[in-house]
């Protein structure tokens, strides 16, 4: 099981600022390892935002994304103490979910 | 299996290949899984074939979409990147890296209710024209911008 993420959600105004960091490899598969041998592609492939059962966000993502991922967005309709969830799936169909509370 | 599928991806004809699949309907963009991933779309070697496996056909420039981000990255295995759009009816932002052995890096669907930026951090090779990729009311739009790279972040 992969490292909890660290999940920032606060009021920014009348929005609700999400920060979210994952902690995640995310290996290109473009590397080769110290016998020349290709290093296999691990990635976060998707990943969903949720708020009181709403998605307020949904990502796909490539292996381009950098190592131990940033993710910031916005959203309306969120109020302090309510939660966000998050949830990330790699291309080995690992998955993680968090949550945090709005401040 | 998968040898042989690198390879057909290799040749010169491998983009038009995957664009080709993709119109034959072998991969389904967008088909209702409970988590898709646009696997031909991040296949894609140019713009043009990102928004083709996306089920679009031409993008138009717009100065709309702002892109935020240093001019040149030090490091190429992390740059931040915000990408906003101003265009009415955003459906979804996407930030390509044109030099990336693969052109999409990610793509964010933007429900109803969420603000249409998004930052992130994303890897680069080496110097190139980063795009963002937005649609809105079901056309394409985009805005580019070089971003030099001191140190490549694709392990060379």
């Amino acid at each position: 099981m992969a490292d909890p993420m660290k999940i920032r959600a606060a009021m920014v105004g009348d929005k609700v600022e999400v920060k979210v960091l994952m902690s995640h490899e995310m290996e290109t598969g473009q590397r080769k390892d110290s016998k020349g041998a290709a290093i296999p592609a691990w990635f976060i492939q998707n990943v969903t935002a949720t708020h009181n059962g709403k998605t307020v966000l949904s990502a796909e993502w490539g292996p381009a994304v950098a190592k131990n991922p940033f993710l910031s967005f916005r959203f309306a309709g969120g109020k302090p103490g309510d939660k966000v969830v998050i949830t990330w799936i790699d291309n080995k169909g690992d998955k993680r979910t968090d949550e945090a509370t709005i401040t | 299996m998968n040898s042989g599928r690198r390879n057909v991806l290799k040749g010169t004809g491998g983009a038009a290949v995957m664009g080709l699949a993709a119109a034959a309907g072998l991969f389904k963009p967008g088909s209702a899984w409970a988590q898709s991933w646009n696997k031909a779309a991040f296949e894609t070697k140019s713009m043009n074939d990102t928004i083709k496996a996306m089920g679009g056909s031409t993008a138009a420039e717009s100065k709309d979409i702002v892109i935020t981000s240093p001019d040149i990255a030090e490091n190429g295995a992390v740059v931040p990147f915000s990408i906003a759009s101003k265009i009415p009816k955003t459906e979804s932002i996407a930030l390509l890296v044109e030099k990336n052995p693969n052109t999409l890096a990610a793509n964010f669907n933007i429900p109803d209710g969420t603000e249409a930026g998004i930052t992130t951090r994303v890897k680069m090779g080496q110097t190139s024209n980063v795009i963002a990729l937005v649609k809105a009311d079901g056309k394409f739009y985009y805005t580019g911008k070089e971003v030099k790279v001191t140190l490549g972040g694709c392990g060379g």
